[in-house]
């Protein structure tokens, strides 16, 4: 029965991070078009876009390989796997030894090394361009995270997310210094991972500064769908990472009935709603910074993340 | 069984002897090649059936060599696990070679010591003595120096061999000192001996600095790797595969045997510097491989990198060991074992397929290829699964052991040492530093070599490679899976090795369901290869079938887009230095010193803008050049020596003698 329970509750969420992904886009989207004082898309807007890409015809460069009409699928994938293994209402997912944090935040390099290597293969400079600094950002990204996830797991001495999450949740852990450098630390690497403002603009196209966008720059079509699904997805996978770890209440333990794993949906809806008007508010307050000032925010990161976890070398109380 | 293992030495050193006199006709590296894929393959065989049977260590002596001590051979769990790694890697490689090898212009300058190469190895990994390893050892060097000495007309290679040939020197004379401490005043130059004796820490702590200049050069730590970036890209390719793959391997095996077998223990600083230095390495070399655009060059340079893994590994181990914590050092032994059979496997394989490319375009210079994923499709398909894997990226081996890795390092609080603790984190960080800096390599490496249109006619007409090397590079690839998604057989297999060395073993993995692995307690942490794989292929098909059923499943091809303008120069793609050159100015300004210079005309002037970078070596630069300075020095001052009278020589040699004397007394 419990095994049972735990398979729906892995498919349900499964399912509910890909159905709620456009979503938070486009609520992103509208909450910053309104506090700009513009009217705005419908927050159903994304739906619409990803519908009518997939209907649409791929119009592939003549010297595309296959490798680049691979890759959509194979990011939407290893980002979804990631996604899906992610405690978003509940913690008793059937399926989260398979991988733990750290194998997530490879998941998530894997997925990131596929698109790098599409905006390669056509062979134009836009394409290199993006890749080539999505690979900077990377290198700077990743040490943080991993950093992040030592402290999580020398916490709660377990890398396994959905043990890291029970424990957070529970009493005795109060608040701590190692917890909010990971905090910062995670915010920075998420905002930097999702190509948000101030580390890259997502809705611009034409602009030198531009990363992730000039890497996909010769997609279309379906292809085209599938990457910006990734991307909707990768968000909604952090901002459930950042809610799961540092806001846990409300999340449904394994065990408990059919009524708190209601309620943590409705909790989960919640706070996914709230992440996205923050990020929104966020973005329009900040000014977008020059390329070779991201490797200084992305330093403070990896900095505040190695103290973090130092801090717990020296004493786990700290 | 270690007869099984000499004999199969042995024959490969005559097989080396015989193609001295073969080399010349034709279809002789067929069958060289072929009779050492055949009999590395057999030994391998040997090592696996010896491993896994859990056969208690077989020794033999021969009435050869030093007259007292003569040569004695051992095969233990250690011993077998290297037998196979040696074994295993040649015989592919030398089935790669079988094809390959027909492109060589001068095939009596390799094939004689291309077997001979193998054979030593081998012997190095079964000697049981300190002469049988030490003459081994120098027969390993030195073959391998004459195979990079094989297109000895280029500047290049002889300035690398000579390099080589000294750093080599170098290594083998603090091997002879380690192992001279180590046999002790009465002389002991046998193994068992030396496991017998404890040695004082202080004593202990100086072995394994000079296992570390005298192993580790030949494994190529920073910063004693100079020579290997430019020894190992100037012998044919399949000498660089088994440089890079396994000769790296067998020194690190020199140094595994010494501080985890033969010696009784060491002081408590050492574990930091062996982890010191295995993070500063793996930084470094990465560091260094993204600055390159020669391919073989930066695959020598992600050697250095993961001997730095290697060694992060080992020097955990030494740490738990010491404050005998069995559990976390069997754990952190079999990562670095792990990653030792996982590095064998890929850097080979990538290797192999540089030599691939290089034979297709001609070139190793990544600036003139591209777009060979279309000219060479299988080749393609192998070398991206050599990249993924050196990556550290799931469902592939090189994730594993560098999973495992992290895990020991998440034991490391619980150390009673704080030195220990302030270090591991930081190590821990540099680990994943390198990792994702191994990943942009990689997408600079595959990007521009495979991907993108072609820079030059000869990568626009390349060719496919034959089938002997396809097959082989496929082998590879395979394993590079098959060790990804089932670690849990490898860890097993492990286990008799690193009982044997920390007295304690990981958890038996084969047991758990879905062959999960679980290294310390199943609530801790655990991975599944075999169902990421599962899971990612499963969406991905599901994604693609969906799509494709309910959507659309047109496409037309139309000219790139890139905003409406493609150049048709296709030096306007990005390149190897335009790819690495945000990461250039991130890390290389403060370690390599890069500056850019860029000199724009004046207006109206029809002169071209040029741009340059300089960078400098800090290691050759700040390490070699200043030892060169002070040898010449020294040797200026000791020039004086050469004209002295017969009465000075004399006391000299006496003085000498007596201090040599006193020392030895106050040693007993």
């Amino acid at each position: 029965m419990e095994l049972i329970f735990n398979l729906l509750v892995q498919g349900l969420q499964m399912f509910l991070v890909v159905a709620i992904a456009p979503l938070v886009a486009g609520v992103t989207h509208r909450m910053r078009a309104r506090l700009l004082r513009k009217k705005g898309a419908s927050i159903w807007q994304p739906y619409r876009d990803l519908l009518r890409l997939m209907r649409k015809e791929v119009v592939l460069a003549e010297n595309a390989s296959w490798l680049f009409r691979a890759v959509p699928y194979l990011v939407f994938a290893a980002t979804w796997v990631a996604a899906a293994l992610i405690p978003t209402f509940a913690t008793g997912l059937q399926f989260s030894w398979s991988a733990d944090l750290i194998a997530i935040v490879a998941l998530l390099g894997s997925a990131r090394f596929f698109l790098a290597l599409a905006g390669m293969d056509v062979g134009t400079p836009f394409g290199g361009l993006g890749s080539s600094r999505e690979m900077m950002i990377a290198a700077l990204a990743e040490p943080a995270m991993m950093l992040t996830v030592f402290s999580l797991a020398l916490l709660a001495g377990s890398t396994q997310l959905s043990t890291v999450v029970e424990y957070l949740a529970g009493p005795g852990v109060g608040l701590r210094v190692s917890l909010g450098m990971a905090l910062v630390a995670l915010v920075i690497v998420a905002l930097a991972e999702n190509a948000r403002i101030p580390v890259d603009n997502p809705s611009t196209h034409l602009e030198l500064t531009m990363v992730h966008e000039a890497m996909v720059l010769e997609y279309s079509g379906r292809h085209l769908a599938m990457i910006e699904l990734a991307a909707a997805l990768k968000l909604v996978l952090y901002l459930s990472l950042i809610a799961a770890l540092f806001v846990p209440f409300g999340i449904a333990a394994p065990g408990q009935g059919v009524g708190p794993h209601l309620l943590g949906l409705l909790y989960y809806l919640v706070k996914m709603l709230v992440g996205a008007v923050a990020l929104a508010t966020f973005e329009l307050s900040i000014a977008k910074m020059r390329v070779f000032r991201i490797p200084e925010l992305l330093g403070a990161a990896l900095m505040l993340s190695l103290l973090g976890t130092l801090l717990l070398f020296v004493s786990r109380s700290l | 069984m270690v007869n099984l293992v000499l004999g199969g030495a042995l024959l490969l050193m005559m097989l080396g002897l015989a193609s001295v006199v073969l080399a010349g006709r034709a279809g002789a590296s067929k069958i060289v090649y072929g009779a050492s894929a055949l009999l590395s393959a057999l030994v391998a065989v040997v090592g696996l059936v010896f491993l896994l049977s859990l056969a208690p260590s077989s020794t033999l002596i021969l009435p050869i060599g030093l007259p007292w001590i003569g040569a004695h051979f051992r095969l233990d769990a250690l011993a077998a696990f290297f037998v196979i790694v040696v074994g295993f890697g040649s015989a592919i490689i030398s089935i790669y070679s079988i094809g390959y090898g027909r492109h060589e212009a001068e095939p009596w300058r390799v094939l004689p010591f291309y077997p001979s190469f193998i054979g030593a190895m081998l012997l190095v990994v079964i000697a049981d003595d300190a002469f049988t390893f030490l003459l081994s050892w120098e027969v390993m060097s030195l073959l391998s120096w004459a195979l990079v000495l094989a297109h000895h007309r280029e500047q290049a290679v002889r300035s690398a061999s000579l390099v080589y040939l000294i750093m080599a020197a170098m290594g083998t004379m603090a091997l002879i000192l380690a192992f001279g401490l180590l046999a002790g005043p009465v002389g002991g130059y046998d193994f068992d001996h030396m496991r017998s004796v404890a040695e004082s820490p202080l004593l202990g702590a100086i072995v394994v600095i000079l296992m570390l200049v005298g192993a580790g050069s030949k494994a190529g730590i920073v910063p004693l790797h100079v020579w290997l970036p430019q020894a190992h890209p100037a012998a044919p390719s399949q000498v660089s595969a088994m440089m890079s793959g396994i000769m790296t391997k067998v020194a690190i095996y020199g140094f595994i045997r010494v501080t985890f077998d033969l010696l009784g223990g060491a002081a408590w600083w050492m574990p930091e510097i062996v982890l010191a230095v295995g993070a500063v390495t793996a930084v470094m070399g990465v560091l260094y491989a993204l600055m390159q655009h020669d391919l073989k060059r930066l695959l020598a340079y992600h050697t250095v990198e993961n001997i730095g893994i290697i060694f992060i590994g080992l020097g955990l181990a030494m740490a738990f060991r010491h404050y005998d914590m069995n559990a976390a050092a069997a754990l952190a032994m079999v990562a670095a074992l792990f990653h030792i059979l996982n590095h064998s496997v890929f850097k080979s394989l990538l290797f192999l397929g540089a030599g691939a490319v290089q034979n297709a375009t001609g070139s190793r210079d990544m600036e003139e290829m591209g777009g060979l994923i279309h000219r060479m499709p299988v080749t393609s398909v192998v070398f991206l699964v050599g990249s993924i894997a050196i990556s550290a990226l799931p469902p592939f081996n090189g994730f594993v052991s560098e999973w495992l890795t992290f895990q020991a390092i998440l034991l490391s609080p619980d150390l009673p040492d704080w030195g220990l603790r302030i270090l591991t984190p930081g190590v821990g960080g540099m680990l994943a530093l390198a990792a994702a800096l191994a990943a942009a390599c990689f997408v600079k490496v595959y990007g521009v070599v495979f991907l993108g249109r072609a820079r030059s006619s000869q990568a626009k007409t390349a060719q496919e490679v034959d089938r002997w090397s396809l097959a082989a590079m496929a082998v590879l690839a395979v394993v590079c899976l098959l060790a990804g998604i089932f670690p849990g057989f490898v860890i097993d297999a492990l286990s008799p090795v690193s009982h044997a060395l920390v007295q304690s073993s990981m958890p038996v993995q084969t047991t758990d369901p879905w062959l999960t692995i679980t290294p310390v307690a199943s609530g801790r942490s655990s991975y599944n290869g075999l169902l990421v794989l599962l899971f990612i292929a499963g969406s991905a098909s599901f994604a693609a079938w969906a799509i494709h059923r309910f959507a659309s499943r047109g496409l037309r091809r139309a000219p790139a887009w890139d905003c409406g303008f493609v150049l048709d120069a296709p030096n306007t793609q990005y390149g190897a230095a335009s790819f690495a050159q945000p990461i250039r100015r991130t890390f290389g300004t403060a370690v390599f010193r890069v500056v850019e210079h860029v000199s724009m005309p004046r207006p109206g002037s029809t002169a071209p803008a040029k741009f340059r970078v300089t960078m400098r070596d800090p290691v050759w630069d700040g390490f070699f050049v200043r030892i060169g300075g002070g040898v010449g020095w020294l040797a200026d001052k000791a020039n004086r020596l050469q004209f002295l009278t017969i009465r000075k020589y004399l006391s000299v040699v006496f003085t000498l003698l007596v201090l040599l004397l006193l020392v030895l007394t106050l040693w007993n």
